[in-house]
């Protein structure tokens, strides 16, 4: 019998400490889109799309009204264009985000992942037909998200796409400088990327995957923050065991959630990924907690330890609620998304340098950052290869989303709006690394990939 | 199906007895019912069983949020499964 209280406390964290499901993501094959002639391809791109996810958002919209728990986005994965676009006898590829942006309007979902390449071993003639569409297919499209694997720990570091992806930042933000170089706020570069992830802007459907799955990202970072009042001055293994109870009872509700939307889509289920995903509302950041933990502001020392003990703890609570796992699950650190971020960069605190530290332990890495719009490509690349390392050598996905807005300077803000936020533009460091970024060739693949 | 109405509110004469006529109203039954005030707030939940209403659950949702708007309190109902998931092992 559930308790009164059970209930009100259930109530308590939807109304107040901003319960949500984050994200109900159907991943889609369009493997069998692909085709000689381009306009047939993104054609059958766009009709595959709509036929596929017609009754997401209804579906989503539906269960979100039944179970009384907001679902706040819904969106689909593809998967990555290079594959499907590589047929297709075509330099452009802005023309497949075109087709995906159309059919990502006309179903109703909020984004749509998989204008992505995966190289980190090397590239087609579709990838890099693909990666030198980025700044177009970006700067045309709204819902369009895109991301780029250059690194793993089994192939290394694939620094010929790291040193181009720092120019292809640089091109998508000068040709969305009027909306604030939105469109890098859409480009993820990665290191280990994952084929189930439900998250923008980084998902795409793997090719390990089925024809189509429903995957579930969860978030809360709310109800931990309140949780923790109960734990004030208590050891930290305490601390650990009521996030890894809250992060149970979070991740509850998602498998509750991606059990339902699996079945009446008819489609199976795959992943729940227990991400504490934070949002610019009140009482919903990831730093807060941090704070909470007993920093006076985030990026302070201490930061890393207590980032530490919530990632691990977030994966350990979750991981028996679900009969599935996977994607990124972990703590979220977008510093334009997370208004105790926000707050902790433009006091200073919080700094380049203590983020890249803290992605060593949280799920991803350099997110939503705004960085001065005169930062050069080889910076940008720099940035890129240091959080790929950090990526390779762990074993994790590390990931960054560095927005330069042209024109901005250390101090500005720059406004995205919605969820993704606003940015303090924070400094990078003023010497070079252009030499270290103009050799190109491969950062072989460490000793942990040698596993068998 | 079984779902929870929960309210919640500032306390007064008749929350109850408003509450139930519009569950009898939608034909909804009635199994169990906990309530409490605590600081002047009042606070119900009810277990009920809606597969003989007479309207679909998006209705029913509709009918009662507008009743507790009109009550001046917050009124809801969810299905049950969802505090099952989150409570129960």
């Amino acid at each position: 019998m559930l308790s009164h209280n059970d209930i009100m406390s259930t109530i308590d964290m939807i109304d107040h400490q901003h319960l949500d499901i984050r994200t109900i993501t159907l991943g889609l094959s369009l493997l069998d889109c692909a085709d000689p002639n381009a306009e047939r391809c993104a054609q059958k791109i766009y009709d595959k799309i709509c036929r596929h996810a017609e009754q997401l958002v209804p579906t989503g919209e539906t269960i979100e009204r039944e179970l009384g728990i907001p679902i706040v986005n819904k969106r689909i994965s593809v998967t990555p264009i290079a594959l499907v676009g590589g047929a297709s006898e075509t330099e452009n590829f802005a023309i497949f985000a075109q087709a995906m942006d159309r059919a990502a309007h006309t179903v109703g979902v909020n984004f749509i992942g998989g204008f992505s390449a995966l190289v980190h071993k090397g590239m087609t003639s579709g990838d890099r037909r693909l990666i030198q569409s980025i700044p177009e297919a970006l700067s045309t499209t709204e819902l369009v998200c895109s991301s780029v694997n250059v690194g793993s720990t089994k192939a290394g570091i694939n620094m010929e796409a790291v040193r181009w992806m720092g120019q292809i930042i640089k091109d998508t933000a000068a040709r969305t400088a009027d909306q604030g170089g939105m469109g890098c706020a859409k480009l993820v570069v990665f290191c280990n990327a994952v084929e189930d992830n439900p998250f923008m802007a980084g998902a795409f459907h793997g090719v390990g995957e089925p024809e189509s799955v429903i995957n579930v990202g969860v978030s809360g970072p709310g109800v931990v923050a309140h949780a923790l009042k109960e734990v004030q001055g208590k050891p930290l293994d305490e601390v650990a065991e009521l996030i890894k109870k809250t992060a149970f009872r979070i991740t509850r509700m998602g498998q509750l959630v991606a059990q339902e939307a699996s079945r009446r889509l008819n489609v199976p289920f795959g992943v729940v990924d227990l991400s504490l995903a934070p949002t610019p509302a009140i009482g919903d950041s990831v730093a807060r907690i941090l704070e909470a933990m007993g920093l006076e502001v985030c990026g302070t020392h201490g930061t890393t330890a207590a980032l530490a003990l919530l990632n691990d703890a977030v994966k350990k609570g979750g991981v028996m609620a679900s009969s599935s796992v996977g994607g990124l699950s972990g703590a979220f650190i977008p510093v334009s998304e997370d208004e105790g971020m926000i707050a902790a960069a433009s006091c200073g605190t919080l700094t380049l340098d203590k983020l890249e530290a803290m992605t060593c332990v949280c799920s991803v890495g350099l997110d939503m950052i705004a960085v001065p719009g005169d930062t050069t490509a080889d910076t940008l690349s720099a940035i890129i290869a240091d959080e790929a390392a950090i990526g390779m050598v762990n074993t994790k996905t590390t990931a960054v989303r560095l927005i330069p807005a042209v024109g901005s300077k250390v101090g500005d803000m720059v406004e995205f709006g919605g969820l993704l936020g606003s940015a303090p533009v924070m400094p990078v460091h003023p010497e070079s690394a252009a030499e270290l970024i103009a050799r190109g060739g491969r950062i072989p693949a460490p000793m942990q990939s040698l596993k068998n | 199906m079984r779902a929870i109405v929960t309210v919640v509110g500032p306390d007064r004469v008749g929350i109850i007895a408003e509450v139930c006529t519009q569950l009898a109203q939608l034909n909804i039954n009635i199994i169990d019912i906990s309530q409490t005030v605590m600081e002047g707030f009042f606070t119900m939940m009810m277990v009920t069983d809606t597969s003989k209403a007479n309207s679909d659950f998006d209705t029913i949702a509709d009918v009662l949020a507008r009743k507790g708007e009109s009550m001046g309190l917050s009124l809801r109902i969810q299905r049950e499964d969802i505090f099952h998931a989150m409570h129960k092992v």
